[in-house]
């Protein structure tokens, strides 16, 4: 009742201090984007930002799938597997002015394939983009590649006049402090175009009311205000006090808070994301623990055991406030390849743990210590204390060890943990996304976050036949397989499918998107 | 006298060298930047050239020397986070914390001598302990609990006040001010509030057990015997003899109010170097974090130097028992 009554207070005064037009959106979040530079940073809120201004081929929509963007629709070439033709769509023209053509996703593709690039490894498979005529491109892949598409959902197309008008041909040496006109600038054929950027503080971007979909979205969003704002209590702050539209990285705590006061709301939808602990199965002893000469991991049972005195419900309730699902396979519900029945095969079995730990002649248990970051997913540390507790009722004696993830990741990827928390999550919406990072042996390029030590030689030839396979129903035969292997292995113990949060005032009107990056043009304000 | 300044300047140099290096050898502890600046698909090609371009592969004295090497000719490196060169960087930052400073600085110097006086004139008033009791608060409470608690006040119940950020700002030259716009100055309220608290209450507390003190001594007494009005002995007597050791107070907190600036700039996101210093520490930006703790050093060292010179100057037996060493 008093803070109904606040918050009309507070309504009418922000009105009588600043008449800001309905349609502004003032949006908050914990970062900034890194840079406005296309194809410097692979990163998320960093592409967010850069998807209000440019635009890639194909988009995802909320659901996850495909969304023409400046490609109308793409198929490989009939008569060569190795060929994708993307049909663009005609009339659109850059925040300039400048029409579109085939001429500017060339040049885009070259540029984002430079080694500066932080985009390079996507494309990685393509060996030359040509422009067939003015609005048909085609990609030439070293051997078919059935899921390029997937690959492209972040990669911006730029203006080639322009950049090259304005010396930014090379993509901005990042790492080395380079600032180039695309850093601060930007011209897209985006829905918004940028006003002002202050990196950290603010960016305004106006509507673009050139934009080839006008007609078609919304777009009723004139202007957005994007204001970072770290402090997880400021933040919310700001949103109860009328001052935030729209908020993302909402903390779970306040989750019920905010949705009881009148005139906001919390949507949620589940994350791309998996929760899971890695264990070295691979060493023949491992440091961590108190087994001499040998290593307790490498048992499946032990694995298996691990994973039955978890108690993924207690956590989903306990820990996360409802905020999760459990989960049973290292891949969110999106992705191909995965299956309700893998996703459940995660009972909790107390007894039957400790019969499996018996069995592997660990009846009397073993200690070992659990690497946990305690900054990078909601709740991180919260879940492995849950877990400290879980696997000591089986007799598994767990020493816990939190970091920032800034000390807790280079762990994992130099093989210095025996048994580990990590997220993933899957741009692709494919399984080989997922085995290639964390199922494959671990090698300079593929298998990189594999941090379980796991190698088997017939896995990985599967694994690498996926890339080129573009019979669909033998590929999937093949995900499954190697599902199938992953799951009986437990080379991994999934804990929970993350749950994502945006609060918003119940005048804007969005789904939550699974990738956690917003397109304004959808947003409705009334 | 010459001599003397000398090695005062030669210990801060040498006491700046060791801050230096030991806020440069706890850069390893705080973990590695490498993976945060590369994304998940990075390959072990991306990790080694990325590491041998910035420097990373060599040892960490190597490391400070280039950096020491770089900061004296005002280069302090690249900022791994926003990939901008950290001195740009710093100086667009300077304004937000210098404005916010001064303005908490002000703040706490007019309402600590004002408290402090009238809390000293008129003892034992219900006013007088109600604000000696509230001022405890301005001491014992952390600083994020009281912005946390004036957000939930004035921004959350109340609506009178933002809650985030500075507001408007105008540029004049590299200077962006909030000082102009009403909305900056709303802005500022509730930030220097935070962060001016705890120099109020130190300044009142001061003021007043001073002021006690001066009230205490004979020429007040003859004064008020030869019949002068309160307010002139209060004011024109008493306070000024108050002040010689406030102002040196005053002075040396002026550092401490730009180094706390750190927690009262992230609860109210203020883009100040803070800010800047916080997000760099989550980030592992070890260029800007080792450049904001060199100018915070460099700053307080300054501060002492300025402060040991100046007493020299003043206070004739320092020169004399010198001069009987020598």
């Amino acid at each position: 009742m008093k803070s109904t009554m606040a918050l009309t207070i507070t309504a009418m005064l922000l009105a009588t201090a600043a008449p800001v037009s309905a349609e502004t959106l003032r949006w908050a979040r914990a970062g900034d984007a890194l840079t406005l530079d296309p194809h410097a940073q692979n990163e998320g809120p960093t592409h967010t930002i850069r998807h209000q201004m440019y635009e890639p081929l194909i988009i995802r929509d909320v659901t996850g799938a495909f969304e023409a963007a400046l490609a109308t629709d793409w198929a490989p070439k009939a008569d060569d597997p190795n060929v994708w033709v993307f049909n663009l769509r005609e009339g659109v023209t850059f925040h300039d002015g400048a029409a579109f053509t085939a001429e500017d996703v060339v040049f885009s593709f070259e540029r984002a394939k430079q080694p500066n690039s932080d985009m390079k490894e996507l494309i990685g498979s393509i060996t030359e983009v040509r422009a067939v005529d003015d609005f048909t491109v085609e990609m030439v892949t070293d051997g078919p590649n059935p899921i390029l598409p997937s690959n492209l959902t972040n990669l911006f197309i730029m203006d080639k006049t322009w950049t090259e008008a304005n010396g930014t041909v090379d993509v901005q040496d990042f790492e080395g402090g380079e600032i180039t006109f695309a850093t601060t600038n930007a011209n897209g054929t985006g829905p918004y175009v940028l006003q002002s950027r202050e990196p950290d503080v603010k960016t305004v971007m106006t509507r673009n009311d050139a934009y080839w979909g006008i007609d078609q979205f919304p777009m009723e969003v004139t202007e957005i205000v994007y204001t970072p704002i770290q402090n997880a209590a400021t933040r919310v702050a700001a949103m109860l006090s009328g001052e935030v539209d729209f908020l993302q990285d909402m903390p779970v705590q306040d989750l019920e808070r905010v949705n009881a006061v009148e005139g906001l709301v919390v949507k949620q939808a589940p994350q791309n994301r998996v929760i899971f602990f890695g264990m070295n199965q691979g060493a023949d002893d491992i440091e961590a623990d108190n087994v001499d000469g040998a290593n307790p991991l490498a048992d499946v049972r032990v694995r298996k055991a691990m994973s039955m005195a978890i108690n993924r419900d207690a956590i989903q309730q306990v820990v996360m406030r409802g905020q999760s699902k459990p989960a049973g396979m290292i891949a969110p519900p999106f992705v191909n390849g995965w299956t309700a029945e893998m996703d459940a095969e995660s009972a909790t079995d107390i007894e039957g743990a400790k019969a499996l730990l018996a069995e592997a002649g660990y009846a009397d248990g073993f200690s070992i210590r659990l690497d946990c970051p305690n900054d990078r997913y909601v709740n991180d540390e919260g879940i492995c204390q849950a877990a400290v507790g879980m696997l000591g009722q089986i007799g598994v004696t767990v020493n816990l060890d939190a970091k920032p993830k800034a000390q807790h990741f280079p762990l994992i990827t130099d093989s210095q943990t025996d048994f580990y928390m990590l997220g993933w999550g899957v741009p692709t919406y494919d399984s080989e996304y997922v085995f290639n990072f964390l199922v494959h042996t671990r090698e300079d390029d593929i298998g990189t976050w594999n941090g379980t030590g796991y190698s088997n030689p017939d896995l990985d030839t599967m694994i690498k036949s996926l890339a080129s396979n573009t019979d669909l129903e033998a590929r999937n035969a093949d995900i499954a397989k190697i599902w199938r292997i992953v799951q009986d292995e437990q080379l991994y113990i999934p804990v929970h499918h993350q749950v994502l949060n945006w609060g918003m005032s119940e005048k804007v009107g969005i789904e939550v998107d699974p990738e956690d990056q917003p397109k304004v043009k959808h947003f409705t304000m009334n | 006298m010459l001599a003397y300044i000398i090695r005062r300047v030669a210990q801060s140099v040498l006491v700046l060298l060791i801050v230096g290096l030991a806020a440069f050898s706890m850069f390893t502890f705080v973990g590695d930047p490498i993976d945060n600046m590369l994304g998940q698909e990075r390959t072990a090609a991306d990790i080694e050239r990325l590491r041998i371009q910035l420097g990373l592969d060599q040892p960490f004295i190597v490391q400070y020397y280039k950096f020491l090497e770089g900061a004296l000719q005002g280069n302090f490196g690249v900022s791994y986070r926003q990939g901008r060169p950290v001195a740009d960087i710093l100086l667009e930052r300077a304004p937000a914390t210098l404005e916010l400073a001064a303005v908490s600085g002000v703040l706490a110097i007019i309402f600590g001598i004002a408290f402090g006086v009238f809390t000293a004139i008129r003892r034992d008033g219900f006013v007088s302990n109600f604000i000696m009791s509230a001022s405890l608060i301005g001491v014992s409470l952390p600083t994020f609990l009281i912005g946390i608690l004036l957000i939930y006040i004035f921004s959350v119940e109340l609506g009178w006040l933002p809650s985030f950020g500075r507001g408007e700002t105008v540029q004049i030259g590299n200077w962006s001010t909030g000082l102009l716009t009403a909305s900056g100055l709303k802005a500022l309220i509730l930030p220097s509030i935070t962060l001016g608290l705890y120099q109020m209450t130190l300044i009142m507390r001061l003021v007043r057990s001073e002021m006690l003190e001066v009230l205490r001594q004979d020429y007040i007494r003859f004064a008020r015997a030869r019949g002068l009005k309160d307010r002139a002995i209060n004011f024109r007597h008493a306070l000024k003899n108050t002040m010689v050791p406030v102002i040196t107070v005053i002075g040396l907190q002026l550092g401490a109010i730009i180094a706390f600036a750190i927690i009262t700039e992230t609860v109210f996101q203020w883009p100040g170097v803070g800010l800047l210093f916080i997000n760099a520490v989550q980030f592992v930006d070890i260029p800007v974090m080792a450049a904001y703790l060199m100018l915070i050093s460099v700053m307080f060292v300054a501060i002492n130097l300025i402060v040991d010179i100046l007493y020299f100057f003043i206070d004739p037996r320092l020169r004399v028992d010198r001069a009987k060493g020598h």
